[in-house]
């Protein structure tokens, strides 16, 4: 059993939604990634997404776009992702998956970049440029290494589509909120309450999270109703980009301030939580 | 006689899924899945019908000006002194440049699916101009995405573009030439994939569109078919050569012959300032990747992070090229050759004042590939032996740029 199967069993007993972030590798420092990895940790994630730096990343908006720039910037490698996960990984047993494009992986080559993902102690992989037809090869090695492999599915997605995605992932399922970019604007999307409810009668087998254009507890608690969970990326991302900004703070400061973040993120405000 | 005979060896590519081989198909966020199912279906149904093709071959006709001249170039080829150099027109095109054969196609086919708006990216503006003028002609918006480094460089298209009533949006991120405008377009096509219909300028992107952009041009290689027939007494000359940025007018004047196994193919691809400088040879220098939806050639870094391509032509300045050439790389059946940004600038010359035409820096490329072609094919196959060049587009566009550097 997979360390994401076994999160989603007890978050399920527990009646609780899980609750993935986004993170981009080397944003907004090499350095600051661990700590930040740790500080999601103690401020309750419950699983992990890495985002893998990619020079033309198609479906991410501005914030993502510009993380994954300025990590580029700062020269991170595939290598370097591993290498961090790994030490992530010697200090925590909290399921971690690599995101990205489906290029970088290509080039580093499918077997090595399994074998390598593997060893470093990461659990999955979500490529939202490799749809189930175009992904033989990787499914297979993937299995071959126990990775997990997550598709998307999408609100224009059709109910044969959603089972398709379904049969082919394991892990769990990511249903995209809304036809657009990753930190869209949710309130453009009046029927995402109908599209979760279907998705949910659709997908069997994995477990179902939501993701895009999620800001707050409240924003997560309503989307999540008929999902497993919920991801958050965009605004973790902008509220990093923010506190490192902000000089007259201390990295200690910062990083507190990520764990409250993500605490309320997950139990909402401080009362609502105890 | 100008149908193709079948045969086992037959030319077939792409297979159901959009794959040349190993190149193609379609590698796009999930919201874009059902976007180009539907965009199959309809491609599907009316490029057999007989409406369609009625109609398209009536706007090819009427609007654009097709048949496009088949030119003997007879100082260039006198000037040469090697095989005879016809120079296939479609410079003269309405609007400048083959590319309205494709959005006319695609205009046609949106209207039909019913979408309400249109996107287009352009690099040397060509085909945001090509895709304004259908815009206009059928009445429907258009907002074409424009890196800021092309705007600058090609302010002439742009304004055309707004004359015309199309929206330009100016993208800045990253290098601000071609590629980033492409990002652009696909990150808009994925906020509104209901109501708009994505007008792709060339043989790339995921299936089916390097495949339908392909057939929207065959017609370049069609009728050079028939013009070679009427002023050469044969169907097929000895060579044919053209440009390849992305490699729309290069597919288009390829196809109808890539069973004709005598005829050499030739494409001229951006070299830059040079292969060890800054270029956009994708062919020549790169190697397999995913980029804008299609597995193909790509210049990428160790990391699979795609690099800047340099070109002085903004419409090949595009780190990307079509997986059909890819695909005909690796066959053999096309050869590609770099040439640089000064080659294609004596290009320009060399044309303009043996011919008296001037034409587009991306066209120019591919004359610079005819004074050697010329000679050792009259060599091997003789003096009567002709070699077709696409002339794909003309060259008032780049007078800014060829006067800065000539």
């Amino acid at each position: 059993m997979s360390r994401l199967d076994t999160t989603f069993d007890e978050l399920k007993a527990r009646d609780e939604k899980a609750m993935g972030l986004f993170l981009t590798d080397g944003f907004p420092a090499p350095d600051a990634t661990v700590p930040l990895l740790h500080a999601l940790d103690r401020g309750d994630v419950d699983f992990i997404e890495l985002g893998m730096p990619f020079s033309d990343p198609l479906a991410e908006g501005r914030p993502i776009q510009r993380a994954s720039a300025r990590a580029l910037d700062h020269g991170v490698t595939m290598r370097d992702t591993f290498r961090r996960a790994e030490t992530f990984r010697s200090e925590s047993d909290t399921p971690l998956l690599l995101m990205g494009y489906v290029n970088p992986v290509l080039k580093y080559g499918i077997e090595a970049f399994c074998k390598d993902a593997a060893a470093a102690g990461v659990d999955g992989l979500i490529l939202p440029d490799l749809p189930p037809e175009e992904s033989d090869a990787l499914t297979e090695t993937a299995a071959d290494h126990n990775l997990d492999l997550v598709f998307l599915i999408a609100p224009n997605s059709s109910d044969d589509r959603i089972q398709t995605v379904d049969q082919r992932a394991t892990g769990f399922v990511y249903a995209v909120s809304i036809t657009g970019l990753t930190g869209g604007d949710l309130s453009g999307a009046p029927t995402v309450d109908d599209y979760l409810k279907r998705a949910r009668g659709l997908v069997q087998q994995n477990p179902l999270l939501v993701g895009f254009g999620i800001k707050t507890h409240e924003d997560a608690m309503r989307l999540s109703r008929h999902t497993d969970g919920f991801i958050v990326g965009s605004a973790l991302i902008n509220t990093v980009d923010e506190l490192w900004n902000d000089d007259t703070l201390s990295m200690d400061d910062r990083l507190d301030a990520v764990e409250q973040f993500t605490r309320r993120l997950k139990h909402g405000t401080p009362t609502a939580a105890s | 006689m100008a149908e193709p005979t079948l045969s086992p060896t037959t030319y077939s590519a792409p297979d159901n899924s959009g794959h040349f081989g190993s190149y193609g198909g379609a590698f796009v966020p999930e919201t874009l899945t059902p976007v180009l199912e539907e965009l199959r279906a309809a491609y599907k149904t009316y490029k057999d019908d007989p409406d369609f093709k009625e109609e398209f071959r009536h706007h090819l006709r009427e609007y654009v000006g097709r048949p496009t001249p088949l030119s003997y170039c007879e100082r260039l080829t006198d000037e040469i002194g090697g095989a005879r150099i016809y120079a296939k027109r479609e410079d003269l095109c309405h609007t400048g440049a083959h590319k309205i054969n494709n959005t006319i196609g695609q205009i046609m086919l949106a209207t039909r699916m019913g979408k309400e708006r249109i996107i287009a990216e352009t690099g040397a503006g060509q085909h945001g101009v090509a895709t304004a003028t259908v815009c206009a002609k059928f009445g429907v918006d258009c907002v074409i995405y424009m890196g800021a480094e092309d705007i600058e460089r090609q302010r002439l298209n742009v304004e055309r573009m707004r004359l015309l009533g199309a929206e330009v949006r100016e993208v800045t991120t990253g290098s601000q030439t071609l590629k980033e405008a492409t990002s652009e377009a696909i990150r808009d096509w994925v906020s509104n994939p209901e109501d708009t219909f994505y007008i792709i300028g060339s043989v790339v992107g995921p299936h089916p569109y390097p495949t339908m952009v392909r057939d929207f041009h065959r017609v370049i290689g069609t009728e050079t078919r028939d013009q070679l027939r009427e002023v050469e007494g044969r169907e097929t000359p000895d060579a044919i050569v053209a440009c390849v940025g992305g490699g729309s007018n290069a597919m288009g004047i390829f196809h109808p012959f890539l069973d004709d196994e005598d005829v050499e193919l030739h494409g001229a691809e951006a070299a830059g300032q040079g292969l060890n400088g800054k270029h956009a040879a994708t062919l020549a220098k790169g190697s397999p990747g995913v980029l804008h939806g299609a597995m193909s050639y790509l210049l990428q870094d160790g990391e699979g992070q795609i690099e800047l391509a340099h070109s002085l032509s903004a419409g090949l300045d595009y780190p990307g090229v079509g997986p059909e050439h890819a695909y005909l790389r690796d066959t053999g059946r096309v050869t590609y050759h770099p040439v640089t940004d000064e080659e294609a600038l004596a290009g320009v010359q060399r044309l303009s004042r043996t011919e008296g035409i001037i034409p587009a820096l991306e066209t120019a490329h591919a004359v610079h590939l005819l004074p050697d072609l010329a000679r050792d094919l009259a060599d091997e196959r003789g003096e009567d032996a002709v070699i077709v060049f696409n002339c794909s587009g003309r060259g008032d566009k780049d007078m800014d740029t060829i006067a800065k550097h000539l």
